[in-house]
Parts: C-alpha cells; structure tokens; sequence
C-alpha cells in the first residue's frame, strides 16, 4: 500500500480517530519505506514524556499556569493598579516584589518536579530491550524509546516489558508466559498470558519475517483486564484473542526464558500509562469555609476603601481655598473631590491589599506539606510486616481528616485480615468440624507476633498429629523454623498467602478415616474424593516449582528484600519448600537435603484470591495435592502418591454476577468430562439436580452452611456435573463462536457459560475463616467513642456479615436490631414506617445509640427509591451501626453518597479492594487499605494505610491535630492581616485619605514576609493541643472537630474583633504619645510596627498549646529577625526607596527610651483582654477539651489514673455525652458494666 | 495495672521499649539486625513522632496573679516616673495666626500685606529652665499627604546635578518656572516654612536680643548624609545652582536662605532640613532655634520677654494655625502627660485583675493541677 494522495492520508487518519478498532500490520514489511509512508506510523511510539515544560517554554507556560489561579490574578491587578500614575500608592517597582516572590517560589517548585519527570522519563526511555531487525534478521538491543507500534520484541525472564505486546512466542512448551504485575496493580501473584491460539510451534523459533497478518484490536484504553481482538490473516481467516495473551507494559515476565510478540499500543497509550493519573484535588470543608470568610475579607476591604474614598472627597470638601500641600496636575488643575475620591478607592485596595489573605494560601499549602511530612512520619502507622508507612495521596484533605462523622467500611480485607484460613467441612452432608485445626487456630490467634509463634511451634512439633520419627528432625529444625516464620511473617506482601497460619492444615481424624477406607471404585466414597479433587482443581492457583525464579524476583533492586536475601541465603532457599512440606514432615534448613525430598514438595502455590489457596492448602492436607496447572492440564498427586493428570477442556471464570466457577476436565482414566463448580451456596443450591436422594444432602448441607455463616466464616459450596461427549462438543462449538465474537462478546460468553452450568451434584460445602485484623473491636470502639457512626457494607450474606459485626463490637448483643428485607417496594415502606415508629419510641437520634441496622443489597436498591430515601436517612440518624450486606460496589458507593448529601456529614470509607474504589471516590475522604488485593483501592484514595486499626490514630490523633493547627492557623492569619492593614487605615483619618502609610513600604513587605511568616506555618505544622496518648485514650475529644468547633463563624468574627481591638490600640497609644509633637511620619511609624509586631507575635505565643524547642527558636527567631533586618535596611537604605526616607530611623528610636516605653504599654494593653479571657478560661476548664489539657500536663501515671477516673464516671453514655464533665473529686465511681472495655483493663 | 486506658497505643508504645529487648531474643538464633527489610520504617525520633519534650503553658487564675501584680508595681512604677518627669516640662505655647482682632499678628494675617511683622509679649514669672527650645507649630497642615510627601526629587537633593537639569517627574507640576528647571523642586520645598522669629527680652525698657542657635536642629543624618549640595563651582554655590529657578512661593534662592552664615545654604540649610522632614500628623511642631548661648544658656530668666515674627506664611486661607512654642526637654522629650497616665492607669488595671483573679482562683481552682 501507498499513501501518496495526501488525500487518502487525510482519509486515513481520520478513520483511525472514528474508528472503534486499531490495526497493526508488522513493520518489517515496510521497513523499506520512508518514515512517512509506513502504515503504522500514526501510532504514537514507545518514548514517553510526562513532562509539561521544555526549557525555552517553561517561563511562558508556568506563568501561564500560574496566571490561572485567582490569588495570582488579584495580585496582578494590584501591581498594575500601581502602574497608573493617579492611583498608586507605593513606587511601582515596589509593589512587583511580593508578586515575583511568589511567582519565582512556585516556578522553582515547578521547575524541580518537572526536571524529576524529566530525570525518570530519560531513564525510562532508555532502557534496554530487544528489537527485530529486517537487516541482521535477528533481535537487536535497542532502547525503550526505540521501540514503535508493529515492532517485534522479544522479553527475557525477569525483564520488564517495554510496551504492550501481543503475545506471539514463548519458549515455554506450553505456550505460556507469567508476568508479575505488581508495578501496575500491586498484585504479587504471577499471571498467566497465552500464545495467541493459533501461533504457537513450540518446536522451531520465531522468525518474524513470516508473520503477515494484521492485528485488530481496542483503540487504547485504561482497561487493564480487558483487551480483545482478532489477527486477520491473508486468507482472511480470523483469530481472536483477549488480555491473556497481552504483555502490560511495566510488568515483569517470569518464569519464562523467553517470549516475544508485536507491539500492539506503545509510550503513552499503553494501558499502564493510561491508567496513570495525576495526583487528586480535593478541597476540604475547612477551606470551603475559610473561602467563604475570604469573600467577607474582600467584602471587608471594599468597606475599607469605600470609607477612605469617601473620607478623601469630604476632606477635601472641607476646604475653602487651596493649601499648599495639594498638588495640582500637570496642568496646574486640580482633580475634583468626586474624582479624587473615585481614584482614592483604588489607591487604598493596593495600600490595604494584604486584608485579602493572599500569602495564606502559600502558607497553607506549606502546613498541609508538613502535616503530611509528620503523618507519614508516625511510626505508629507504619506496618512493619509489609514494610509500608501511611501514605498520603491528597495533600490538601489531612484537616478533612479531624472532622469526620460517618465511616464506611468494606469487611473482607478491612476489618478481617482476608487471610483465609480453612476450618471446617461438610462432605454430602456430613460435618467435619476440624477441632485440631481449631486448637491449631487458637494458639496462633493469640496474636501474630514472633514470640507465641515460637510456642505455637513447640506445641506443634510435640503434637501427636506428627509421627514420632518425625519428631526428631522437627526438633532439629526448630531453630530455622523460627527465623522462617519470621521471614514469613514479615514479608507476606511478597509471598502471598502463604503464612503457615492460612497453609498448615491439621487434618480432621475421622475425615481422614473416611478417606483411607475409600476407593474410587466405591459409590459414596468417590463423592469424598471427588470433593477433594475439586477443592484442588477447581481453582486459579499457578504452581511455581522451583524456587529459582522467586530468588530472581527477589533481587529486583526495588524490592526491600535483596539486603535480606543477602543475609540469610541459605534459610531463605528453603523456606518455600518448609512451608509446603510440613505435612510431609521433612523439614530441613539445608537446602542441598531439601532437593531430595519428594518432587511434589517443591512447589509454591500463586492464587489470585486467598480462599482459593486456602482450599487448595486444605486438600493438600489430605494428600490431595495440586501439583502442577498448564493451561491444557492439571496435575494432582493423590494420598497413594498416584498422580492424575486432567486435560483441562475449559476454565469458566469467576464472576460476581454468576458467583461461581468452573473447571472442565477429562478425567485421565475414566476418559469421563467432569465438570467442577464452586461458588456461593445460593448460586449453587438452586441448580442442583433434585432427585429425592439428594434432598437430604442439600438440606443437611445447607443446614450446615447456615451454621458456618453463624459463625462468621465464608462458605463456599462444590459440585459437579458429568457432562456426555456429545454435550461437550455442543457446547464447545457454541463457546468457540462466543470467543471469536467481537460483538456483544461478554454476553454470549455468559450465556454460555449458564448453559452449561446447571444440573449439579452437591459434593459438599466448606468454611473459610476470615481472621478479624488486629485491633479492630477496639479500633470500632474508639471510633464510636469518638462520635463516629460506623458502616459496614460488604458483599457477603447477612449472617456472615452480621457475626462479624458482633465480633468487631459494631453491634453489641444487647443491641436492638432492625433488619430490613423487602421484596417490593410498598412492603419496604411499611417496614421502614413500622421501623421508624419504633425507634422514635427510644427518643432522639443522639440518644438511642443501642440500634443496629442490617439491610441487604435488594432491599437498599429499593430505599434507594426518590420517595424511600429520606425515611431510610431518617431510620439511619436513628442507628448506630449498620450493616449492608449483599451489596455490589455501585451501591456502596450509592450509599455513602446518600449519607453524605442528605444528611449533610463528613464522610470517609475506607477499603482494600477493587469493589471498594467507587465507595472510596464517593467519600470525603477515601482510605485504602494496601492489602492483598492488589492496589486500585490504594490508587484510589486519599490515605493508604496498611491495617484497620491505623484508623484510630489517623482520625483520633492525625486528623484531630491537623484540624485543630490548620483552623487555628487559619483564624491566626485572618486576624493578622486585618491588625495590621487596619493600623494603615487608622492612619488615614489623620493624612487626609490620601493614602499615605507610615510604614516604609520595604518593611511591610518584610513584615509579611520575613518577620511575621514563619510562626503561624510553624503553629499550623508543629502545634499540639493534646497528645496522642490522651486524644487515644479518650476519642470523646474528637467530636469538637466534628462540630468544627476550631473554625466557626463565630470565631472568625471574635478574631476580627480582637484584630480591630488590638490595631486601634497600637495605633492610638503612640498617636496619643506623639501628638502634637515634632514627629516625622517613618519615625512615629516605627513604634506602631514594632508594638504591632509583638503583638502579633505574642498573640500567637498566647496561642500556642506546647512549646517545643522548634517553637522557642522561630519565636526568638522572628523577634531577632524583626530588629536585624529593620536595623539593617536603617542603615543600609539611604536611597533604597526614594522618595520616601527611613535611613537611621530604627537606630533613633532604639535610642529613645520612650520608643520602648510606648511598646511596652501598647503590646500590654493589646493583648491584655485575651490574656485574661484564656486565663478565666483556663480556672475553671469549662470545656472537656480544656479539662483533658489540665489533665494532659500531669506525669502518665497520675494521667491514667484521671482519665480512667473520668471514664468510669462517664463512660457508660459517653457517645452521647457532649456537655462538661465534672472532674471526678469526690463522687464514687459508678460501677462498671461486665464487658465494658474498662473494666478488665483495670486490674 | 495497666499502663494504659487503650490497647493500641500502650502496645505500640510497649514495642517500641521493648524493641531491644526483642532483638536480643533473636540474636542467639538465625535472625539478624533487620534494619535491612524495614527500608521505610520512620526514623524514631522525638521530633519525627511529635514528642519533643514540650512545656505546655496553661493559662489559668492561680498562674496569671503574680503575673498581674508584678505587671502591675512596674507599671505603676513606670507611671509615676513619667507623671512627674512631663510635670517637671515647662511649656509656653502661643498662637500668633492673628484670626481674633484683638491678636497681635491681626494685621498680618490679610494676606495682601507683604514683610508684615507683629511681636508677642509674654512674662515669664518663673525660671524656665534651659536648654529651651523654639518652635513653630503649624494645624491643619498635611504634610503626610501622600503626593504633597513624594513631590519632591531625592537624587536633585543629594547634590546631583545631573537633576538640576531634569528633576524627576515625581515633582510635578513644581518641575519648571517658565522653562527653567525649580531647584529644589516640588511641592514640599515649595511650601517651605518662611515666617522668622526674634526673641527679646526687655530689660528696663529695652530689647535685649536673646540669641538663638540654629546650629543642629536638623537630624545628623539628613545634615551629613542623605542631603548634600551640589559641588561648588568656582568655589561658589551660587554657580552651583546656576540655570535654575528658585521654587515659585520662595523669596530668595536657595543658595542664599541664609545670608548670616554661607555654610547654611543651600540643601545644607537646617530649617530647610527640618522642613523637608515630612510631620506624621497634620498638627505638628518643628525645631525653629535653640536657646544655649550666652546668658541664656541656663535659662530664661524672670522678665518681660517679646517676640518678633517677619509673618510672612499663610494658614488661614486652608483653615491652618500657627504657633510658637517654647519647651524645654527632658529625657522622655517634650510635655506629654498621656503616657505616664496611660502606665498609671494600666497598672492599676493589672492589680485590679489580680484580685479578680484570685477571687477566681479561691472559686475554681482545680486542686492538683497547679501544683
């Protein structure tokens, strides 16, 4: 083909933009071509670019940027104001200064990011890769940026792939290659990617040159599970494929010597970059409240120059005939006072600009840095399993963090650790309740930490599960067991699933019998043998053999681990195959002894969700061990160390509509096409085959299922279908034209998919335990203590859910619990209205705090509804937790929108997988839990934390101080900006309105930038009200934040009021002393600013809860700074400012004694009413907030011993309790609750 | 007991103490330092983790009323001090506008009347101590007008000459009288202070001249630094300023403002000085003479004194007043009772508190926590 028309050239390009398809030809056919000519060209090459400047546009761009921000604007507008001769008020050149400081600051942060980008970018670019090439007919190394769509690439093991690449070659004889994703999702488990079906000759290599097809596939998107598309070849024949046979870009392969393929989307349009978006805006409620205070200020400045223009036109009314000191024109005339008063309004905006915060803004991005510096920073928050610290992603929400009313939780890997332990089975029927596995789970929950593992593992070596001649050599190998438990323990980011809390199975006795008396020949029998082929085949879990290519994916240079692998080699080797192996009872610290243990031994399971390791760990238990998965076969070896190989005829995957999944195999003797399903009971139970025979088993079993969720575990639920060959061949036809559609494609592969899955034969249920997290009940606890209503929406089925509940202490047994089931909307409402009623009867919303709340995910669809809502809202005011069970992440995310819009709150949710992200988004503040299930809820928040129980401290004590600092700072800044300008206003009544300022203009400018700057970012960074152990100990506090207490409206105006006071009296008590006198202007200016900068100093110094050595240094600090820098400009500016003259001035005053006398009285006089207003405040705390400071400056013990005090006294209703505590004198403490959280405590 | 009221903080706290502890369990075994794999663990320290050792000021009663009694004595202290030092100020103030018909200077004030001059006699039946100051007070005056303050040219002032041909805009319209650059330009030389004073005393009938020093009544650093004359030409000033005009409202250039001393000429003229200083508020005094020489450098002595002033300057059209003043000085300058009221006042205001306080304190203390 020729593009030579520019004609065509245009069609063509514009096909590609209307076009739903892209197609890639190779670009060794063109290769002779002219760059221009080649068909792929219009694709963007691999070079990416995430810079936004380049060196000679980066002035021009920035200030374009910058010129986009509102505050910059109003400083413009001030500078050019300056510029018109009639209005000025200060020498123009002058005025630019604050603006190019600000300016130059953020293009220097501007700059610096951007040189990062560029940095990393270059790197990137020019990573090595193999390229194709027509000349050498072989794989040349190029760079990264080399690389263009329609290039062909080939990836070594443990290289990370430069592009997104079909899959066309591997050296694998299966035609597989594993990539690790984590780079892009956080997932550590290997992924599987397949040969395009069709281009696999495991037998000759690649040759490039003979690939002539033409690949079509998505225009680019973010997508990264889905892809499809078809290679049409010469003859016209068309092959499908999907994203498994996609290679990501910034994934690793592994496993895999070699693979190769053409590159399909490259640079920016890979699906990793697409999925790479910038950080997140959000603007907090405090902000949104502090803006609507700006407007007042701006309001506030008009007054203010309204009553100066005025001021001037009266004035000069007041004349009859012209003074001396009026200037003319140029032409001798003068302006008429109307004029000069219309002039004189905006002479005064630029002499009083600096009412309008502007300099907050820069100060509040400043604090918020720090505040995030010291979040992060908490080593409370850091998690040293995985080695991960807080990480916060919005940096302008941390005081959103303070102020928080409503929580919403995921469950399964949020409050539950989403370690799956397996606990218990039925099998037809019959239960299995695994009570040593119990008594195993029971050391081990004690808690996690090394030192019970250690007695875990005494008991357990000296357990009689063990044979006795094995006993010897476990003893041997204690001493490695436990610094590998310890690697394990530590690192179950990079080793998913596989802690010997969620591998070691201890094996149920009598299931054991049941099973050594059975043959596969036996009726019944063979249903337990099914069960447990199922439990191993049916399922996702890769089996990585040797541990060769983990040791190469733990020498990544990223991973924290290398130091670690360095350190222990020879323990490390054999840890994989210990963990595996116990039940095989060989242990052994020395790897070289490892070797020779059984095959089978040495294999390390990678599953994409933890229960099905779990189950897969389970039936290994039992010798059924999964001991190698092809995409073709799946090996399992059986007790009698038999193996049977399945030809795996298709994998129907999981999905959350189906809730189920299943695997088609060929059983290898009885050449039979068995199918295995697992999934929830409720998509099982109800596509059972039903003779009468297997009622009792469906009844037994869901007798048991229910008793499982009773008990809070997650229950799956196995079956089977044997299917005829003719069946197969049916269907198999019917599915291979669903994979090759490109139209509707999902729907035929579902509807295929039910097809087949129907008429099961029940095998029997399992019970997963989800371990509660650490800390959790307390975390809930504290939170509720704390004000705030927790939510828990999740997925599962209510009783699962509700078990939960009760054991995180979100419900409470003595709890009075709705539930609400509906199956139509009227019956939702009567129930709603009958609800409604009933808890009106426990009297208003603050009071009745002992009812629950369960709904379920069809019945929160129906409430849902326009004219249900606001009851549903109005019930929910009522409860104190509830429970949404069965709920889809839409609705999750409805739900807190609901909350958060009708009632008006603060929210946060907070969650670790993928179905939580919209609920994350949805929030005020979205907290990602970095667990096991990959990264999206992480990409999506505001705050990753890596355990539920950091919640507490991050709202309790985090959110509680950065509210606190940054509103105090924020009222701070209102006040001093309006102190100060308002002295410049004083001034006016006594020059006529003619916009003089008695303060040389260089030091207003240092006085905001230099001398008054500094403590107020330090006080909004560094203050603390409270410690952590005190705002922990009683969350009661937090509530002040969540009446945004801190920043009223109310204490907006008092700020302003004390500003007025207080600049009336710096102004007035030099005015009075030098009245009359032979004082010149700078010179009766300089004891107005200096008694104006101790006051605004020592206000704050009023303000400040704790002074830390930080504090008294910028405080000195600033004070010493005042007089250096005045001193210095004195003496240094002769001409600095011309015409205006403070040479020496500073040095006369400092040498008059009456100048100290002056600010020594003003400052006094100033800041005496807030002196004495703290100090009344102080005597008799009134606030609890004041009465836990008292408390706070008492040594620990006696601390404790108050609060504990206090508690006791007040804990019983404390949630509901806003009003003063009496501290507890004299009064006897109430007697405390059974299971109070207190009461045990105490002794 | 327990040490603390909340598991997760007394564990976290309880790890951290026991860390070493910890790790001498495991130094026997396998396990080594693990500061290998901990790559992101914060940095313990008390400023990383906000526990700097703080001290937490807490306002209240029982703190505050030492506070308020000490604040309280210095202040009234202070007080006393500066009442009596403005008691022991002299002062003779005297308007010589001339509004009233019965003035002395009634005459004069008719603008059309040009080198009028009018005397005020006064008697002084005490000693006023010496050294007494002559001033000038002029109301209603603004010379902190901000265009009257920036009509003027800095660098034609600081003897450049380079301005003398070219004032800066920033004097208009004072720039040109018919063409010819005004030296010095703008407003605020050009409303230069012009009426002058004699001081006599009578003595028996006759006028003994009391002589008044004009030396040093400016800042030093205006004299000596920030303006200068232009270099001589020819050794002469004059010469200096040739090619300019004096200001409009000025009777004689600048170079011959005084023809008694030839060192007082020029932008070196010290009332000249005095005046370009620009008044903070519109009803100020300026520095005229001072009274150190001679017989009167005590002093001036009981007597009928009269003074003589060539009214030249006029305020009545703007509403403006004039006035002499003679004061003497003490350490906190001129006559100002407000301060010493102002410390009085305060201090008693802060031994009132400090009962309030205590009376607070008795009321609501709070028994352990000020200990």
């Amino acid at each position: 083909m020729k593009w030579t028309n520019p004609l065509a050239l245009f069609r063509r390009k514009e096909r590609e933009s209307e076009d739903t398809v892209r197609t890639v030809v190779s670009n060794l056919l063109y290769e002779h071509l002219k760059k221009k000519e080649q068909p792929n060209r219009q694709y963007k090459g691999n070079a990416v670019k995430t810079t936004k400047y380049t060196p000679w546009s980066f002035l021009i761009v920035n200030l374009w940027e910058q010129f986009h921000r509102v505050a910059n604007i109003y400083f413009l507008g001030i500078v050019i104001l300056n510029f018109i001769p009639v209005m000025n008020a200060f020498h123009p050149g002058v005025a630019i200064i604050p603006l190019c400081v600000i300016l130059a600051l953020t293009a220097i942060k501007d700059a610096w990011e951007d040189i990062r980008r560029f940095q990393t970018d270059r790197k990137l670019n020019n990573l090595p890769c193999l390229i194709y090439s027509r000349k050498t007919k072989s794989f040349e190394e190029k760079h990264w940026k080399d690389l263009h769509v329609g290039d062909f690439v080939k990836v070594l093991s443990n290289e990370v792939i430069p592009a997104d690449i079909l899959l066309l070659h591997t050296s694998d004889p299966n035609g597989v290659c594993h990539i690790e994703t984590a780079n892009l999702d956080g997932e550590t488990n290997l992924k599987q990617r397949k040969v395009v079906p069709g281009f696999f000759n495991p037998n000759s290599p690649f040759e490039p040159r003979h690939f002539r097809g033409a690949v079509v596939c998505e225009k680019p998107n973010s997508d990264l599970n889905h892809f499809k598309g078809y290679i049409e070849k010469d003859d016209q024949n068309k092959t499908g494929f999907g994203v498994e046979s996609l290679l990501l870009r910034g994934s690793t392969a592994r496993n895999t010597d070699e693979s190769a393929g053409i590159v399909v989307y490259a640079g920016h349009e890979t699906k990793s970059m697409l999925n790479n978006s910038g950080p997140r805006y959000k603007r907090s409620k405090l902000e949104r409240m502090m803006n609507s205070d700006v407007i007042l200020c701006v309001l506030l400045l008009f007054g203010l120059c309204l009553v100066g223009a005025i001021g001037h036109s009266i004035w000069l009314e007041t004349f009859q005939s012209i003074p001396q000191y009026f200037i003319p024109d140029n032409n001798g005339q003068y302006t008429s006072s109307i004029l000069a008063g219309f002039y004189m309004f905006f002479t005064m905006i630029i002499l009083l600009q600096v009412l309008i915060p502007i300099s907050l803004y820069v100060s509040i991005e400043l604090v918020k840095m720090g505040q995030v510096f010291f979040i992060t920073q908490d080593i409370d928050l850091y998690d040293e399993k995985q080695d991960t610290r807080i990480q916060c992603r919005s940096f302008n929400i941390t005081e959103d963090l303070g102020q928080i009313q409503y929580v919403f939780s995921d469950k399964t890997g949020t409050l539950t650790e989403n370690k799956m332990v397996f606990r218990r089975c039925s099998v037809r029927g019959t239960e299995f309740s695994h009570a040593e596995n119990a008594v195993r789970l029971a050391v081990l929950s004690e808690t996690e930490s090394e030192e019970e593992f250690i007695l875990f593992q005494q008991q357990h070596k000296a357990s009689p599960l063990f044979p006795d001649d094995q006993t010897e050599s476990r003893r041997q190998s204690t001493r490695a067991n436990v610094s590998r438990s310890r690697v394990t323990v530590t690192k179950p980011s990079d080793r998913a699933f596989s802690s010997p809390l969620e591998t070691d199975v201890a094996p149920d006795q009598k299931l054991q019998q049941v099973l050594r008396g059975a043959s596969l020949a036996e009726d019944e029998s063979g249903y337990y043998l099914d069960f447990f082929l199922a439990l191993a085949i049916c399922n996702t879990v890769v089996v990585s053999k040797a541990p060769a290519h983990r040791r190469k994916a733990e020498e990544r240079p990223s991973n924290s681990k290398k130091q670690m692998t360095n350190d222990l080699p020879d323990v490390f080797s054999g840890e994989d195959m210990t963990n595996i192996c116990t039940d095989q009872g060989v242990v052994t610290p020395n790897p070289g002894q490892t070797q020779k243990t059984q095959l089978g031994c040495l294999v390390h399971y990678e599953s994409q969700s933890p229960d099905e390791a779990a189950l897969v760990h389970a039936a290994k238990a039992y010798g059924f061990t999964l001991a190698e998965r092809t995409p073709d076969q799946v090996a399992v070896r059986l007790p009698s160390g038999q193996m049977l190989s399945f030809q795996v005829l298709d994998i129907l995957a999981f999905d959350a509509k189906r809730k189920r999944m299943s695997v088609l195999v060929r059983h290898p003797h009885s050449r039979e096409i068995v199918m295995y399903t697992k999934g929830a009971d409720s998509a099982i139970m109800d596509l059972l085959e039903q003779p009468l025979l297997e009622k009792q088993v469906k009844c037994n079993t869901q007798q048991q299922l229910d008793q499982y969720a009773r008990d809070g575990l997650r229950t799956l639920c196995f079956a089977k279908r044997i299917l005829s060959q003719k069946e197969y061949e049916d269907w198999s036809k019917k599915r291979q034209e669903a994979i090759s559609a490109i139209d509707q494609r999902e729907q035929l592969l579902m509807d295929t998919t039910v097809f087949l899955e129907t008429k099961f034969t029940l095998l029997g249920a399992t019970g997963i335990e989800d371990r509660l997290q650490e800390n959790v009940p307390e975390t809930i606890q504290a939170l509720r203590e704390a004000g705030i209503q927790v939510w828990v929406l999740t997925g599962d089925k209510p009783e699962t859910a509700v078990n939960i509940a009760y054991s995180c202490k979100l419900l409470d047994h003595r709890d009075l619990l709705f539930t609400l089931n509906a199956h139509n909307k009227a019956m939702c409402n009567s129930t709603l209205n009958n609800h409604l009623e009933e808890v009106k009867r426990y009297g208003p919303p603050e009071r009745s705090e002992e009812i629950g709340l369960v709904i379920d995910g069809r019945t929160l669809g129906l409430v849902m509804d326009e004219d249900l809502r606001s009851k549903f809202v109005e019930l929910c005011k009522h409860c104190r937790s509830v429970l949404c069970c069965r709920v889809t992440p839409l609705q999750k995310s409805e739900v807190v929108k609901l909350v958060r819009d009708k009632l008006g709150v603060m929210t946060l949710s907070i969650g670790d997988g993928a179905n939580d992200v919209n609920m994350i988004r949805a929030a005020d503040v979205g907290v990602g839990i970095s667990g096991q299930e990959g990264m999206q809820a992480v990409m999506a928040s505001d705050f990753a934390i890596s355990r539920f129980k950091h919640l507490s401290k991050l709202l309790l004590v985090h959110g509680h101080w950065c509210y606190n600092r940054l509103s105090n700072m924020i009222v701070y800044f209102f006040y001093k900006n309006l102190a100060y300008v308002n002295l410049l206003f004083c001034y006016q009544f006594f020059c006529g309105f003619s916009g003089t300022a008695m303060i040389d203009h260089w030091i207003m400018i240092f006085f905001n930038l230099f001398f008054t700057s500094a403590p107020p970012i330090m006080f909004g960074i560094m203050d603390k009200t409270l410690s952590a152990e005190t705002l922990l100990c009683m969350p009661v506090l937090y509530k002040s934040g969540q009446h945004s207490e801190g920043y009223k409206r109310r204490t907006f105006w008092i700020a302003m009021l004390d500003a007025f006071y207080q600049s009336l009296v710096c102004f007035f008590i030099p005015y009075w002393t030098y009245q009359g006198s032979d004082i010149d202007i700078f010179t009766f200016g300089t004891p107005i600013n200096t008694a104006s900068f101790f006051t605004i100093t020592l206000h704050l110094a009023i303000e400040i809860q704790s002074w830390t050595v930080v504090h008294w240094v910028i405080m000195l600090g600033s004070v010493l700074v005042y007089f250096i820098m005045t001193l210095v400009f004195s003496a240094l500016c002769v001409s600095c400012n011309p015409p205006a003259n403070p040479y020496w001035i500073m040095q006369q005053q400092m040498n008059d004694p009456v100048f100290y006398l002056v600010c020594i009285l003003t400052v006094a006089v100033a800041l005496l009413p807030r002196y004495i207003v703290h100090a009344l405040r102080g005597t008799n705390a009134e606030s609890l907030h004041l009465w836990a400071r008292k408390v706070d400056r008492l040594a620990p013990p006696e601390r404790q011993q108050w609060i504990r005090e206090w508690k006791s006294l007040w804990h019983p209703s404390v949630s509901g309790q806003t009003g003063r505590p009496t501290p507890p004198l004299s009064s006897d403490p109430i007697s405390l609750e059974p299971d109070s959280p207190f009461s045990d405590r105490r002794l | 007991m327990a040490a603390s009221c909340w598991p997760a903080s007394g564990f976290y706290r309880e790890k951290k103490r026991n860390c070493s502890a910890r790790t001498a369990i495991f130094d026997g075994g396998m396990m080594k330092n693990k500061e290998g794999e901990v790559a992101n663990r914060p940095d313990n320290t008390a400023f990383t983790q906000q526990r700097l050792p703080a001290w937490q000021p807490m306002l209240s009663a029982g703190i505050v009323i030492p506070g308020f009694l000490v604040i309280g004595l210095v202040f009234i202290g202070i007080g006393v001090a500066l009442f009596l030092g403005s008691q022991s100020i002299q002062v003779l103030e005297s308007d010589y506008t001339g509004l009233n018909s019965n003035t002395p200077c009634y005459e004069c004030s008719d603008a059309s009347k040009k080198n009028c001059t009018c005397s005020i006699e006064f008697t002084l039946t005490k000693q006023f101590d010496g050294p007494v100051f002559l001033y000038y007070g002029l109301s209603n005056f603004f010379q902190n007008h901000r265009k009257y303050g920036v009509s003027r040219d800095y660098y034609q002032l600081s003897g450049d000459t380079a301005y003398f041909k070219n004032p800066s805009d920033s004097c208009s319209p004072y720039i040109y009288d018919s063409g010819v650059p005004i030296v010095p330009c703008g407003a605020a030389a050009n409303s230069m202070f012009n009426d002058s004073f004699r001081l006599y005393q009578l003595v028996g009938g006759t006028k003994k001249p009391v002589p008044l020093d004009g030396k040093g009544i400016s800042w030093w650093t205006d004299y000596n630094i920030v303006f200068r004359n232009p270099p001589l030409v020819n050794g002469s000033l004059a010469a200096a300023f040739n090619g300019t005009a004096k200001p409009v409202n000025w009777a004689k250039p600048a170079y011959e403002l005084d023809t008694s001393d030839p060192s007082n000429n020029g932008f070196m003229n010290e009332d000249f000085l005095v005046w370009m200083r620009r008044a903070a508020l519109p009803d100020f005094r300026k520095l005229y003479r001072r009274i150190t020489q001679g017989d009167y450098a005590a002093g001036l002595p009981v007597g009928n004194y009269s003074l003589e002033i060539s009214y030249n300057y006029p305020v009545i059209g703007f509403g403006g007043r004039k006035k002499i003043v003679l004061s003497n000085v003490s350490w906190m300058g001129g006559k100002n009772m407000f301060l010493g009221v102002a410390y009085l006042v305060i201090g008693s205001l802060c031994i009132v508190m400090s009962l309030v306080m205590l009376i607070v304190y008795a009321k609501y203390k709070f028994p352990e926590g000020d200990s």
